[in-house]
This record gives C-alpha cells, structure tokens and sequence, in this order.
C-alpha cells in the first residue's frame, strides 16, 4: 500500500479492514538503507542550504569582499565530474555482471575523488600564497569553510567505498556489492550536484 | 440495533525473520555495553540522561539558592550563577529532555510497538548512543577546565558568547560547549535515521501508518523535526567555533573591549540569532510531540476509551510539526526587527495555536464519558493537560510583538517556558515511566511512593511557577545574579523569591523519592501481570515481560485493527489488542452472557 494512500485511512472503520490487514509492512517501495541514505542526503542538504542561506545573509553587509577563484577549481569540477561519471559506469557494469568493469569504475571514481580532494588543498594554499587570508575576509571564510564541509563528506563516502572495494578484492561476488556501488553511485551524484551549486554560488558572487 | 459483531477474516500469514537477520550478542560486553539492542540502547541512553538531568536539576536548585537568599552563599558569584543557568538550560533541553524522549522511549518503544524485531540499523543505532555519550562527557569535561564552563545562556548569543567578560567565553568552554552540541547533533542524526526508516519500513503485517498508536506518531514526526532543525544548530556551531578559534567573522562585529579594538568585523550577531531559533522553536515541539503522542495513549488506555478523533490527532501532531519551521522569530521580536516582519511571525506562531487547541478538545473528549482509572500515569496525564494549558495561554501572551515586548527577559518568559516545555513533557516522562515500567522490568512501581511523587510534583510545580509570572509582570529580569536594590521592583519580590526557592527545593527532594522508588522496585517491586493496564498495542503483547531478544516469538505478531480498540460493544473484554483475530474476539453471546 502506498504512503499516500496509508494516510488518508480510516482504521475505526471495519469496512477498511480488509485493506488494512492486507499492508505488508513498508510504506515505500525500497529497501531501508537506501531510504536511510535519501535521508542521509537530505540532511546534508539542509546543513548546506542554511549555509548558503547564511553566506547570502552575510554578503549584504559592508565588509564583504569578493575572491578570485583560482583556475584550479574548474579542473576540481571536472575531477569530480568524472568520480561520478565513473561510479555510474562501475553501477553499470555490476548490474550487468561484469567484475572488471566493476572494479575499474569504482578505482577511478575513487582516485578521482582523493585527486579532487588534493585539488581543493591545492586551491587553499594558492589563496594562502595570494595573500589571502580567511579571518580577514568572510567571503573567503565561507569558500574554506564550505569547502571543508564538503571535504569531510567525500571522505565519508570514501570509507564506504574502501569497504567494498577490499569486499571486491576479497573476491565477494559482483551481485553481493550491487547495492554498495549503487549507493556510493547516488551518494557521489549527490555530493556533485551539491559541488555544483556551491561552485556556481562562489562564481556568481 | 447495530450488529456490531465482526465479519468472519481470512488468516494472514505472518511475517518471519530468519535468524541469520538478527542481531546476537555474545558476551557480556556485547550484551550489556556495547549492545545493538534497542531495549538496552534505550535503557542506556535514559541513564545517561537521568544522570545528567540530576546534574541540571543540582544546578536550578544553585540557582535558585542565590535568588531566594541573595548575599547567603559565597561561593555562587556573578559568574558561577551565569554559568549555572547556561549549563541548567543545555543540559534540560537538549542532553535530557530529547535524548530521554528519542534515544530512551523512541528506542524502546518503536521496534515493539510497529511490531518489528528491532531497529532497522542495528550497530549504527548502538553508536548513536556511544556518541551521545561522548557529547555528555564533552559537555561535563567543561566544568573542569580553566574558567569553568560557558556562561553565555543556553542560545549562546555572540558576540558575548566569545568574549572574554563572558564566564567561560575566551577558555575551553564555549569551545567544548559547542564540540560538545556538534557531536550530539551526530549522534542523534545516526539515531533519528533508525527511528524514521524502522517506522516507515519494518512495520509488521496489518500495521498501516494510521494503525500506528499515537506515542509513534509522536516521535516520528518530532525525529523528522530533529533531523531537518539540527543542522541550523550545527552550522551555527561549527561557524561560532571558527570565529572563536581562528578569529573569522561570521557572526562577530567590530568591537571594543575592555578598551581595546578586537580583529573582528562586519559579522553578524542577528544572523546568529537566526540560525539558532530556525533550530531553537522546533526543538520545542522535538520535546513536546513524543510528549503529545505518549500522553494520548496514556489517556485512552487508562480511561478505557478510544482516542477521540485519531485521523485529526495525527495531522495535528504533523501539523504542528511544519508550523514549528515558519515561527522562530517570535524568539526575537526585540532584536529589531522590522515590524512586518514580527506581524508575520506572530500570525504564524497563534496559527499554531489551532491544531494544538484540537488536540486538547480531543483529549479532552477522551475522558468524556470514559471509565477513568485515577492511576499514577493518568494523574500525570490530566497533570499534564493542565500544565499545557497553562503554559500555552501565556505562550499567547508572549506570542504577540505588543505584548512580548515589555514582557520580554523577564520572568514571566522563565515562568511560561518551564510550565510549557519543561514541567508538561516532564509529567508525560513520568507518566510513561509508571505505565511502561512492568514491561521493563516485570515489576510494577510501588504505588504510595507514586502518588506521593505525583502531588508533591504538581502542586510544587504550580507553587514554583505560578509567582513567578507575577515576577515578571512587576518587572524582575532574568538571567540577574541579584536585584541588589531596584528601586521598581517591590521588596515583596524578594519574599516570593524565597518561597519559590522553598518550593523548588522541595520539588526536587521529591524526584529523589521517584529514583529511590525505581532502584527498590526493579529488585523489589510487585511482580507484574504480563498486561496490567490491560493495553492493547503490540509493546504488552510479547512472549515474555520483559520482551525477549527479538521482541516477539518465532513469528511476528499480525495487526487486525488500531490501538484503541477499548469498551467495544459486543465483546467479552472491554479491550480487544492489536493482535487478536477477529474470529478470536470473545463476544458476548445473543443472551447476554
């Protein structure tokens, strides 16, 4: 029984029984953890959305001072473009059983992101070697400051696809990491989708 | 007449989970400690904020000794008491109330009331709690470095909050305040994930969302609450973090102190401000629908009732729920704000004011007519309708700009917010620690210990907050160490203060006489009989009492009907469980026998 129809029930009303004894138990059709991660990323969002909500606040005050953003952000973008790009192909190639194209993805999409994150220390040192410093300008605090955050949650993926690639390598079958890469897979678009808008926020202010 | 007896209905086959699914522990640490159990979890995460709950009571009865006797105890300064209230407001709000509620009932009660087996993440349940634990220690670690713990208020307002003439504002503990809310906020997230998807996803068969009894309806709405206002307080923490320690200006001006021109500029005290209500208003409803939730069925179970108006109970608690998210302002009407701005937040905040005034008809009509047993959890229960009211109707008051001006830092606000989210879930805890505590421990809690812990709580509570509203209106502040001599404040103020203070001691001495009663009980208590309140939901309709590993036999229970399916004509009992098939309800025979 769907969601939105389980709240419209009426279960003092024995005429309803019979549909009401016939629910299975779940609301929504997919399994716990990947609701649980939907929700994970829904979260993130919102710590991300109040972020921004907070740098737009803050930019309208009197000190706020643009930042250039070094070259080297647009190939982080690109970088982390293909990460995702590549766990999609890893995600296609475990629904079609095929193990080495399993691996290649998932090793690409992941040195990929540990080249992404390198990208993101490089684009803080050479702000650092410009003369920008972040106590002195907020426009600056917030570019580390979100650029951090979002770090920390790439990091936090990369457990998670540690974890299975050892499981690969350890020689579980494809069909058992399935659902592993097709998380890492959503969780990696997500965190893209999430770059995006903070990169595309940094540029346009 | 209407023929009330049930059509005959097929079997549904039960639901079963193979063994390899659950959880075992194997030794005693994994048993008792380190446990993926949510009883356990749950029974550790209500110690460990009972534990520090005593520690913020301690505090308010500090707190309460400079104000009743002022210039008595030396060793409460200027700063230790601004240190108190801070400590006293963060520990009640956050580490006990929504821990106790969320991580203690919501872990205990979720799994055995939707009929599942347990949480639907086990090990991230259990290090939910370990985090949660952490946060405590965190926050406990700050009474013990240099300069003792933050003194900034429980909101942590910058730029005070940070400063140095602030009591703990340029040492570790603002620092460790805000780690130690970064780290709940984590711990709680792990914890709210297992709530919401073993509530949407593990229910067994025949239990439909609006099956559900209203205590999950509660925490389930509060948790998605939680876990969409954290994040506003997280942000804040981490941000406030970066502006103490490495001196960026989010949220800090330019300012001068003690004479000299800090590094800071151009921050944002307002914006701050703002963060923290976004988080700060729902986190009242966080405590108080668990409480809402819990307290329905306390009082359709006890007044052998169904719940009156089930399906608008529920879309009043999710009602609630969105419209905490469009009032936080109201927090800060005197922060300047414009005034179109303080007209829509006080629309909002009185809109609230109608799904929870239909949720008080409805309880309201619960006991109408109902075969009311006076039991310990139904005194709290009625306790808590009252108390509610109370708090809600001064909440109108300060609820609108014109009123709440005047008003606002004084008293009165100490007065309203207590009665409202403070002594009202109170009264629901303890409610729903007497009602559920045979299913925890088989045992049943000694009665004339109860009644005495529910009157001397009560009207304590009445004889501690009730003057205090007077205080406000004559003007006393809060948050003031002593009056010293305010020529607008009358000496009488001083004599209320002192009775206050009496009361609240008294008050508190009597929550000694509860914990005694559990700590005796749990060893020597009346055994229980495995469904004293003659209950009809899944939590009374387990195997063993306490609920074994797994909660329930073999094969999970299947749900026939709702939760409030008490004095039904034509049957035997005047209960019929969740669990029972139709064809197995005893009715009572065409002769009336």
């Amino acid at each position: 029984m769907e969601f939105f129809r389980e709240i419209r029930g009426k279960p003092w009303l024995e005429s309803e029984d019979a549909i009401n004894n016939a629910q299975l138990g779940g609301s929504i059709a997919m399994p716990p953890v990947r609701l649980a991660l939907r929700i994970f990323v829904a979260v993130v969002g919102v710590v991300f959305s109040l972020s921004v909500v907070a740098y737009s606040d803050r930019m309208l005050l009197a000190d706020w001072k643009p930042v250039p953003e070094p070259t080297i952000m647009w190939l982080n973008l690109i970088v982390l473009i293909a990460s995702s790009v590549a766990m999609q192909w890893a995600v296609v190639g475990a629904r079609r059983d095929r193990s080495s194209q399993l691996e290649a993805g998932l090793l690409i999409g992941g040195a990929c992101s540990l080249a992404f994150l390198a990208g993101q220390l490089l684009v803080v040192r050479q702000l650092d070697a410009l003369g920008y410093f972040a106590p002195t300008n907020p426009a600056l605090s917030f570019l580390y400051m979100l650029t951090a955050m979002h770090a920390i949650h790439i990091l936090g993926g990369l457990f998670v696809w540690a974890r299975t690639v050892f499981r690969l390598w350890r020689g579980v079958e494809v069909e058992k990491v399935l659902m592993t890469t097709e998380l890492c897979a959503f969780y990696w678009h997500f965190l893209l989708a999430l770059w995006l808008v903070l990169f595309v926020w940094f540029v346009i202010t | 007449m209407v023929d009330t007896t049930p059509e005959k209905v097929e079997n549904v086959s039960p639901a079963e989970v193979p063994e390899a699914d659950l959880y075992h522990a194997h030794s005693f640490w994994t048993k008792y400690v380190f446990c993926q159990d949510a009883k356990v979890i749950a029974i550790q995460y209500s110690g460990t904020a009972v534990v520090i709950g005593m520690v913020g009571l301690v505090l308010s009865w500090l707190m309460r000794l400079q104000l009743g006797f002022p210039e008595t105890f030396s060793f409460i300064s200027p700063d230790s008491y601004l240190q108190f209230v801070t400590m006293h407001g963060m520990i009640m709000v956050i580490y006990l109330l929504t821990a106790l509620f969320l991580g203690g009932f919501g872990n205990y009660l979720i799994p055995l009331m939707v009929g599942a087996r347990d949480m639907v993440f086990p090990y991230v349940n259990m290090l939910s709690y370990w985090v949660y634990l952490l946060a405590v220690l965190i926050l406990v670690a700050s009474f013990f470095v240099p300069g003792g713990p933050t003194g900034a208020g429980w909101t942590l307002y910058p730029p005070q909050a940070i400063l140095s003439g602030t009591p703990g504002g340029s040492g570790l503990g603002i620092i460790l305040m805000l780690v130690s809310l970064a780290f709940f906020i984590i711990g709680f997230t792990m914890g709210g994930l297992n709530y919401v998807v073993t509530i949407l996803q593990a229910r067994t068969r025949g239990m439909t969302l609006m099956r559900m009894p209203l205590t999950i309806w509660g925490i389930f709405t509060a948790t998605v609450l939680a876990l969409l206002a954290f994040p506003a307080l997280f942000v804040s923490a981490i941000m406030m973090t970066l502006d103490s320690v490495l001196g960026t200006s989010f949220f800090m001006p330019a300012i001068v102190e003690f004479g000299e021109q800090l590094s800071y500029g151009g921050g944002s005290p307002i914006l701050f401000q703002h963060l923290f209500w976004f988080f700060g208003h729902p986190e009242v409803y966080i405590v108080a629908l668990p409480a809402f939730g819990i307290v329905s069925d306390l009082l359709s179970i006890h007044a052998r009732r169904h719940i009156f108006g089930y399906r608008m109970m529920v879309w009043a608690i999710v009602a609630i729920g969105a419209l905490s998210f469009v009032v936080w302002a109201h927090h800060m009407y005197v922060s300047g704000m414009n005034p179109w701005f303080g007209f829509f937040f006080a629309t909002t905040t009185l809109i609230i004011a109608v799904p929870t005034a239909i949720k008080v008809y409805n309880w309201t009509l619960t006991l109408w007519r109902g075969d009311i047993h006076l039991t310990i959890p139904m005194l709290f229960a009625i306790a808590f309708i009252i108390t509610f009211v109370n708090g809600g109707i001064t909440g109108l008051f300060l609820g609108n700009v014109i009123v709440d001006v005047p008003l606002s830092d004084t008293m009165f606000v100490v007065a309203h917010f207590h009665m409202v989210m403070g002594i009202a879930p109170i009264l629901v805890v303890f409610g729903a620690i007497y009602h559920w505590f045979p299913l925890m421990t088989g045992r049943m809690l000694n009665d004339a210990m109860g009644r005495f812990h529910f009157w001397v709580t009560f009207i304590g509570a009445y004889l501690i907050y009730f003057p205090m509203h007077y205080l406000g209106f004559v003007g006393v502040p809060r948050r003031y160490w002593s009056m010293e001599d305010t020529s607008f404040i009358p000496d009488s103020a001083a004599d209320l203060n002192a009775f206050i203070t009496v009361a609240a001691l008294i008050v508190g001495f009597a929550q000694l006489v509860f914990i005694y009663n559990i700590l005796v009980s749990v060893f020597k208590g009346k055994p229980s009989e495995r469904n004293p309140w003659k209950a009809t939901s899944l939590e009374w309709q387990t195997e063993t009492v306490p609920p074994g590993h797994g909660n329930f036999s073999k094969e999970l229970p299947v749900v026939y009907r709702w939760a409030y399916s008490f004095s039904v004509p034509g049957t035997v009992d005047d209960y019929v469980p969740q669990n029972v098939h139709p064809n197995d309800v005893k009715l009572v025979s065409p002769e009336g026998k």
